[in-house]
């Protein structure tokens, strides 16, 4: 391999360089706040010893029972030790939404248009997904 | 070195049927809803089922990399089907480490262009919105339908991983006006014939369609779709195989919408998903290493049989055995 940019576009090295940085941000936030949790130094909303009562029932029947929130409820309750766990799972679940806003620039300058309606719209959904907006007609 | 395995590529699956059949009276608990069926799960103590899903996803995370699956094909049915958790905590649970395994694998792929950005964006944009609906259409059926759906599925899925004939580079003669519009072409060094090979697709609107059918039954169950992805990126679209495994690991990493319904309807357990994640990521960079010394097609074959064992008990479940 003479030129390693060779096999890949402007677009493809920028979308893999904030890709690997989020992904590196959200692992580490994901692996300290479990060591929190589990060790007890942050308190959990649900007593670790007692999930194992619950965990067999569904997603909403665990939520009723344990008083979890859902949507972004979770966020006013980032100081206890499980929930502070999902801050890591939301970056790991948004980093591919940074990267492709990172490489609209490119696909603007070069005017590739079909490009930025289709990252745009890809965004959109996943906003859409992550908003909660779905829970009004579940 | 070549490590002779084939003739007990058996032995994994086998030692994972005993050691879980024989243990499931006292760990797996019934889907059955109630406060007090929950309980009879309880007695054992909180920290043993971390580490064990720890230790089981290692050893996932070790096979399914030179099998040529996603953690999530595997992580479903088998933490499904012998550990007690219900399967909305199990989906959720896949999902994450699908997308996880493929977040860590894309920045390397897209260096080397074994993964496409332009192959992937509207193909990812087709399966995040698919999924979303995927998602919802899993948290609404009952879970007795939904195992055994999922026994179907990973049925299904071992028949096509045994039977799949994938082409290393597909002959495609022209490449089609909607990939031309879309500039879905790409070049990659093929490090076993020593050169760098060109390539472009077709039946791009086929492909599509078959993105949005996997993308709605990766939402439903959680199992990722590296499994479904790679056949019609290669034999639909007629993308080089590698760059089609490569290309698919990125589409996961950029469809995380079913993530997001599940994280919104509470069904991310972090004392599952972590240990998990963690599990399967360190497992997956053992994998990398084992690839070199381990035939790809004895832990194929090793992966096919659990996946029979786990689809079976799937359908076992589904159906009240």
């Amino acid at each position: 391999m003479s030129d390693p940019n060779k096999y890949a576009s402007p677009e493809q090295l920028r979308y893999a360089k904030v890709l690997s940085v989020g992904v590196i941000v959200g692992f580490v936030m994901l692996v300290v706040s479990f060591f929190l949790y589990v060790t007890g130094i942050l308190k959990p909303l649900v007593p670790i010893a007692e999930i194992p009562k619950y965990w067999s029932l569904p997603a909403d029947q665990f939520v009723k029972v344990t008083h979890s929130p859902t949507g972004w409820a979770w966020i006013t309750e980032v100081g206890k030790g499980d929930i502070l766990n999902l801050v890591g799972v939301a970056v790991l679940a948004s980093v591919s939404i940074v990267s492709t806003l990172a490489v609209l620039p490119i696909f603007a300058r070069s005017r590739e248009k079909i490009q930025i309606v289709i990252s745009v719209i890809l965004i959109a959904v996943l906003i859409f997904a992550a908003s909660n907006v779905l829970a009004r007609f579940h | 070195m070549r490590i002779r395995l084939s003739r007990l590529w058996w032995v994994l699956p086998i030692i994972l049927l005993l050691a879980f059949g024989l243990a499931e009276p006292a760990f797996a608990a019934p889907q059955a809803v109630g406060h007090g069926a929950a309980q009879a799960a309880s007695h054992v103590p909180w920290w043993v089922w971390p580490l064990a899903l720890f230790i089981v996803c290692f050893l996932l995370g070790i096979v399914a990399v030179p099998a040529g699956v996603g953690g999530g094909v595997l992580f479903v049915p088998i933490v499904g089907g012998f550990f007690p958790f219900h399967l909305d905590f199990v989906r959720g649970g896949g999902l994450m480490v699908a997308l996880v395994s493929a977040l860590a694998a894309s920045p390397g792929l897209l260096r080397v262009g074994l993964a496409n950005l332009r192959l992937a964006l509207p193909l990812s944009m087709l399966v995040a919105a698919s999924q979303i609906a995927g998602a919802m259409i899993g948290l609404i059926l009952p879970a007795w339908i939904m195992e055994i759906a999922l026994g179907i599925i990973i049925l299904a899925i071992v028949v096509l991983m045994w039977t799949a004939k994938k082409a290393e580079i597909p002959d495609v003669p022209r490449a089609d006006p909607l990939s031309q519009a879309l500039r879905i072409h790409g070049l990659f060094h093929d490090t076993a014939n020593r050169q760098d090979v060109e390539w472009h697709v077709h039946r791009t609107m086929i492909g599509f369609a078959a993105f949005i059918f996997i993308g709605v039954l990766a939402g439903m169950f959680g199992l990722g779709a590296g499994w479904a992805n790679v056949p019609a990126l290669n034999m639909i679209m007629g993308v080089p195989l590698k760059v089609a495994a490569g290309s698919s690991s990125l589409i996961l990493s950029m469809t995380s919408s079913a993530a997001w319904v599940y994280l919104n309807q509470g069904a991310i357990l972090p004392i599952i998903v972590v240990p998990s994640m963690i599990g399967m990521m360190m497992g997956a960079m053992v994998g990398v290493r084992l690839l070199r010394v381990v035939k790809a097609s004895t832990i194929r074959k090793m992966v096919i049989a659990m996946l029979l064992i786990a689809g079976i008990r799937a359908l076992m479940k589904g159906f009240g055995f």
